[in-house]
């Protein structure tokens, strides 16, 4: 086991942001912890990485307890904090040489761990890294976050506030990274990020919700869920709402995601009803379950 | 039923320097619609944004705003308009009654009002608990649903949102949009800047910005459709990668 | 060794890449030197006074004669009645009213006194403070001339000599106290801004999840300070002896190893307070109001510490500026050395040990 989180708990004055949470990343594993803004995942990333003491509960990275061995856990793990903790009016270059200086390195010494990312900000390597786009900057903190060949890599929100292409490219190169063995615990708001994870947690309030491969997650839902369509959307919204059979209704993109209550669902029935409300050009499809269906139901 | 627009922009420019960072923009929005303005960072919507509500003086071009000129009456645009963003919504250290007694004093609202609307808003979000709390207090979906009905105080015609719900969860989120809708549905216009493309999927049509020009503008089926994609995402993903 | 080294470049890196702290860092000493050499100054030139003469007599013509003839006094102007003194006044130019009393010579010879009314312009204290010193110094010397062949048994004539400082150069007095304060300044409030800043920007922890021990973060903050501290404590000395022509009297080699021990100390202080500071603007305000206020305030710089209330002379006695100003001016000023000065030394070192023993303990390994 690579990291191992035994009964974590942990408060800030009477704000409880972990209760009880436990679960273990395998060694040269990609795992990703999915929950929104205020669900723990930065005090969890914190912990882990010796910066906070846990209330309750023991943790270990690398075989390495986070209390005891902090010091060789500094050693041996890659940190990307949540926002872009570069210095800003150091350039490019300068930034990965100080991080590999005080890990006691250097960037030709580990330059083929780096290579792959570095190649795309090298053009820039003169420039400050304050002027560089969202997915520059995220590209050169992987960079000094991997200098050193740590073996447990955290990422903390890497996405968060990067454009769509940025995103992607990020997550190919993570998979890249895996493949040469370093263990990758990363923490995303977005739940459509999880399908190159190989396992994810989802966490909400401080509380696991479940922790397995994206697809058995998606396979545990209980239910069938419909994508409903009509002309309006919050007069389709009203109307569901005052359906007695419901079970969930949410807004996705153009549609609604709806779950009955019944196990023998029938869409005419229902048709039938929303154009009693009124309702014009309505469409009921069975559709695909996604992470983020599940999370809200068990969020419920 | 007419459908009028509320904002019509046509070749909105605005350069710094040399550097032209919103190019010859034009679009129009239909009241009660809900239109997503898109783009990467630093693409230029935030610019373009605080041209049509009235804090930055546009180079060239034309915009009307709720009926109001850009360059002549910029105060009538504020007065009509409401505002929200991610970064700054409302008083931390300032009680949830606090919040709602000063934003709609700014408003001009009378004493009256502003109790009748308090209680009106309160009701709604379910607020009755922690109207004397301060807001820091609140768990973050509270406080962004009770900063979308705090920017709605003074009816506005049009309310602007700077990416609302990034990082919130689906729960709240989805409570979120079923408030949007409603507005929309009562016939404010609802204009959401965003960089997350799932927040686009929700709107009546989108734009998507890129180095400041308006590449696509329609609504997300036909959008994907032309694209033959599957997702916004990979409509921007397709449009970003040209 | 390596990464010590590699921590210090980057330091530099910052500091001459931020203009506003660069200005502060060179800008600051000079301008305050400058500003206290030239501008800010005890000493009184040219004030214009007036005079009510109600004798006019010899004696009283000698009088002022003298006293327009010094050069501290000007513009005489003459007056004819205690009336005219509050309107004098209230025009704001004139500082002090010299009354002369009637029948002033037959007085001075008959009854062996006669009375002088000196009025000064007291809203500004120092000004006609010295007014007064000077106008009794003229008057005395007047005294002994007349009375030079006249021997009168048993008179007590005082002598005042202004010893180190013979002509009251008030630069010379300045000149310690800038360099206490640009000493503060640059070791203390920039060492917490620029710890707090990597707090801020959250790089502090991206420091604290590194193999970096605590000591080597805070040893590489701290160096590159010295380093341009001892810089301006060097361009202060240098400004004052050149531009101004402070004599240093006792050892340069004392004075810098004294400056040095201060930096140290002060360094310390602007650690200290970064450790509990969070932002940088805490930073900024703390070292303002916690050191620099204190420094200028009661460490015998403007105001003399035996005129301080108890309880202040108590408060300036745990300031290490306090100990560093008298060092300063003991071998600026009166060319002594440790065989003197090593009570105040061992003090400043005592406070330094203390405070950088406390910000080392205080320093966090960890976020909370």
């Amino acid at each position: 086991m690579s990291i191992k989180i035994e009964h974590i708990s942990k408060s800030f004055k009477d704000v409880s942001a972990l209760k009880d949470i436990s679960f273990e990343v395998k060694e040269g594993e990609l795992f990703g912890l999915i929950g929104p803004d205020g669900a723990g995942k930065t005090t969890l990333f914190r912990i882990l990485t010796t910066l906070l003491i846990a209330d309750e509960g023991m943790a270990t990275v690398a075989g390495y307890d986070a209390i005891k061995n902090y010091k060789d856990i500094r050693n041996h793990v890659g940190y990307m904090p949540g926002r872009f903790s570069l210095y800003q009016d150091l350039t490019v270059e300068e930034n990965l040489e100080f991080f590999a200086t005080i890990f006691g390195t250097t960037v030709e010494e580990n330059y083929d761990l780096i290579k792959d990312i570095y190649i795309q900000i090298e053009p820039f390597k003169k420039r400050r890294s304050g002027k560089l786009s969202g997915g520059m900057k995220q590209k050169l903190a992987l960079s000094c976050a991997l200098i050193h060949k740590p073996k447990v890599l955290f990422l903390d929100e890497p996405t968060t506030g990067v454009d769509p292409v940025s995103r992607k490219e990020f997550w190919e190169m993570l998979k890249r990274l895996q493949q040469k063995g370093i263990t990758i615990l990363v923490s995303t708001p977005y739940m459509d990020e999880t399908a190159l994870c190989d396992r994810i947690a989802l966490i909400q309030d401080g509380k696991i919700l479940e922790v397995d491969t994206p697809q058995e997650i998606i396979n545990h839902y209980p239910k069938k869920i419909y994508n409903i369509k009509a002309d309006k959307m919050y007069e389709l919204i009203l109307a569901l709402n005052a359906y007695e059979h419901n079970h969930s209704i949410y807004p996705f993109g153009e549609y609604v995601h709806y779950t009955d209550k019944r196990g023998d669902f029938n869409p005419t029935e229902l048709i039938q009803f929303l154009e009693g409300k009124g309702l014009k050009n309505i469409s009921i499809q069975p559709t695909e379950t996604t992470i983020e269906d599940t999370f809200m139901e068990l969020a419920r | 039923m007419k459908q009028t627009n509320v904002i019509k922009v046509e070749n909105l420019t605005k350069m710094f320097g040399d550097f032209t960072a919103v190019n010859a923009v034009s679009f129009e929005v239909k009241k009660g619609e809900i239109f997503g303005f898109l783009g990467a960072n630093g693409a230029g919507k935030t610019t373009a944004m605080k041209m049509l509500i009235g804090i930055s003086t546009p180079t060239s071009g034309d915009a009307q705003v709720a009926g109001f000129d850009v360059y002549k009456n910029p105060d009538d645009i504020k007065k009509n308009i409401g505002y929200m963003s991610q970064k700054f919504a409302l008083y931390d250290d300032l009680t949830v009654k606090e919040n709602i007694t000063f934003f709609g004093g700014i408003y001009g609202l009378s004493r009256h009002q502003i109790k009748e609307k308090r209680c009106q808003l309160v009701e709604e979000l379910g607020l009755q608990e922690v109207v004397n709390e301060l807001v820091s207090s609140l768990p973050l979906g509270w406080k962004q649903k009770l900063a979308f009905s705090v920017a709605l105080l003074h009816d506005p015609k049009i309310i602007f949102l700077d990416e609302p719900t990034g990082g919130v969860d689906p729960i709240t989120r989805r409570q979120f949009w079923e408030m949007i809708y409603k507005t929309a549905h009562n016939g404010t216009t609802v204009f959401v800047t965003t960089h997350y493309m799932d927040e686009a999927e929700y709107c009546d049509r989108v734009s998507i910005m890129v180095d400041g020009k308006i590449e696509a503008l329609d609504s997300p089926k036909k959008l994907k459709e032309h694209f033959n994609v599957a997702s916004m995402n990979d409509v921007f993903l397709k449009l970003a990668r040209g | 060794m390596k990464r010590f080294i590699g921590f210090i470049k980057k330091e530099f890196y910052h500091i001459f890449r931020d203009k506003r702290s660069l200005f502060i860092l060179f800008g600051m000493p000079i301008a305050q030197i400058m500003l206290f050499g030239f501008a800010i100054t005890n000493e009184i030139n040219n004030v214009d006074i007036a005079i009510l003469d109600k004798s006019k007599d010899v004696t009283t013509q000698e009088i002022i004669n003298k006293i327009s003839s010094s050069k501290y006094f000007s513009n005489k102007q003459l007056i004819e009645n205690e009336a005219e003194i509050a309107s004098v006044f209230k025009k704001g130019k004139v500082k002090a009213v010299l009354i002369f009393e009637n029948d002033f010579s037959k007085k001075l010879i008959k009854e062996n006194k006669a009375t002088i009314q000196i009025i000064t312009d007291a809203t500004d204290p120092n000004t006609a403070n010295t007014i007064s010193n000077f106008t009794n110094s003229i008057l005395h010397n007047y005294q002994q001339e007349i009375n030079k062949d006249i021997k009168i048994a048993y008179q007590i004539i005082p002598q005042t000599q202004m010893a180190y400082n013979a002509e009251l150069k008030s630069v010379f007095m300045f000149v310690p106290g800038v360099m206490t304060i640009i000493l503060m300044l640059v070791s203390a409030m920039m060492t917490s801004i620029s710890i707090t800043k990597e707090k801020e920007l959250g790089t502090m922890e991206i420091l604290l999840v590194s193999p970096l021990k605590p000591f080597q973060v805070i040893i590489g903050k701290v160096v590159p300070y010295i380093f341009l501290s001892v810089i301006n404590a060097i361009v202060i000395i240098v400004l004052s002896i050149f531009i101004f022509k402070m004599p240093v009297q006792g050892s340069l080699i004392m004075l810098g190893a004294e400056s040095i021990l201060f930096i140290i100390n002060a360094l310390s202080l602007g650690i200290l307070i970064s450790t509990f500071s969070e932002t940088q603007q805490t930073a900024m305000l703390v070292s303002f109001m916690g050191l620099l206020l204190p420094v200028m305030l009661l460490s015998g710089f403007i105001f003399p510490i035996s005129s301080l209330p108890n309880i202040l002379q108590i408060i300036s006695t745990i300031i290490p500026a306090t100990w560093y100003i008298i060092i300063l001016k003991g071998i600026m000023l009166k060319g002594v050395g440790l065989a003197i000065l090593w009570k105040e030394t061992l003090i400043l070192l005592g406070m330094t040990v203390f405070f950088m023993a406390l910000s080392i303990k205080k320093y966090k390994i960890r976020l909370e």
